[in-house]
């Protein structure tokens, strides 16, 4: 049996300790905001925070998530969180939106450790998480104005 | 407004594409080790080298039997001469696009504890060349002080003994290090899809110590 919280609440698990922490997010939790786009740990789009920092759900298997916190975007709060929906939503930053949920949850992370970060520092956080509609401009653009929007 | 991250999406597409198409230089450092096992899979035992009277010619042969695990994709991958490590056979950049960071770790926001975990761990996708995630607790990339890719197995040899290369390590702590370390035992235990290295750590490790114990001397190239 495998124990976590989920967005703040108690959870268990009692299936294959070797099921993917995104299939239970997902299929047991029905929490379908974080997305499955390869399961291979090469597209981002399953990006979760695991005791904050974040993480590939999709490989990563939920018997690795014993006692731990497990943050989705339906439940990512904060200052740095109410920045990022701000700037993405200011900018009309998703297209389909297919991966945008990975892409505000490194965003955030990012965010909660460097919280002025240059184009360096984007260049180095987010380029594991692609986008096929290529919003990376407006992505970039966005994290920047929730840094400026932090500041004072 | 720069679209690096566009351009760096575009090049794993173009990279996954190539990869299969290269000749895999693990093939050819094993041409080169001609008369010893063919397979690639072996290493010939410490013991078997007595055979060479002179001391430094039998130095020299034992870590050039040694280069066959420390010059192998698994260990050399890790050891880049840039930034960015290495992956696969065909040692490619690594995708997702990662960067050294603090410590060899990764960058904020992109650690490589993002992806890798505590062990190998098997994937659910479906992927030609990608089997399993490969893990260890000890995960991080080599100083770049110690980068070895693009050296010879000579100059390696040199900056393995050179304590201003290799992390301040007497020879002793050479030979402990390369007998025992957790993460350098991964590459024999590489995870599913991926080519292990040659014998077993504990033969590697005599075979470092008889390299030692003989005066470690190094190949000329
Ligand atoms: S679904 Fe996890 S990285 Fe693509
Ligand atoms: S918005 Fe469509 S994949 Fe990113």
């Amino acid at each position: 049996m495998v124990s976590f919280t989920l967005n703040g609440q108690q959870k268990e698990f009692d299936g294959d300790p070797d099921t993917p922490l995104l299939w239970v997010i997902r299929d047991a939790e029905k929490l379908t905001g974080t997305k499955y786009g390869c399961g291979v740990a090469q597209c981002g789009a399953c990006t979760v925070h695991l005791d904050g920092m974040p993480r590939r759900s999709c490989v990563t298997p939920i018997s690795m998530v014993d006692g731990s916190e497990v943050i989705t975007v339906e439940g990512v709060s904060g200052k740095e969180a109410d920045a990022v929906k701000t700037a993405w939503a200011g900018l009309d930053v998703p297209q389909c939106g297919y991966c945008q949920s990975g892409q505000v949850m490194s965003a955030v992370a990012l965010l909660q450790m460097v919280p002025k970060p240059t184009d360096a520092d984007i260049d180095g956080a987010m380029a594991g998480n692609i986008c096929r509609c290529a919003t990376y401009h407006r992505i970039r653009a966005a994290i920047h104005n929730a840094a400026n929007s932090m500041e004072g | 407004m720069k679209l690096k991250l566009a351009f760096t999406g575009l090049a794993a597409i173009c990279l996954f594409v190539g990869a299969g198409m290269a000749l895999s230089p693990a093939s050819i450092a094993q041409n080169a080790q001609g008369g010893t096992k063919p397979d690639g899979k072996t290493l010939k035992p410490a013991a078997s080298f007595q055979s060479i009277t002179n001391q430094q010619q039998r130095s020299v042969a034992l870590f050039q039997e040694a280069g066959k695990v420390i010059q192998h994709p698994r260990c050399v991958n890790c050891h880049p001469a840039t930034d960015r490590p290495l992956q696969g056979a065909t040692m490619h950049p690594h995708q997702p696009p990662v960067f050294r960071g603090d410590g060899g770790m990764g960058m904020p926001g992109m650690q490589c504890t993002t992806c890798h975990s505590p062990q190998n761990t098997p994937v659910v996708g479906q992927a030609d060349t990608i089997k399993s995630i490969p893990g260890n607790p000890a995960w991080h990339l080599a100083p770049i002080e110690m980068a070895w890719v693009g050296k010879s197995l000579g100059q390696i040899c040199q900056q393995i003994k050179d304590p201003a290369r290799n992390g301040g390590k007497s020879m002793d702590q050479i030979v402990e290090h390369m007998a025992h370390d957790e993460l350098v035992g991964w590459g024999w235990d590489p995870g599913a899809g991926r080519e292990p290295v040659p014998g077993t750590q504990a033969e590697f490790g005599e075979l470092i110590k008889a390299w030692v114990d003989t005066g470690a001397a190094c190949p000329a190239s």
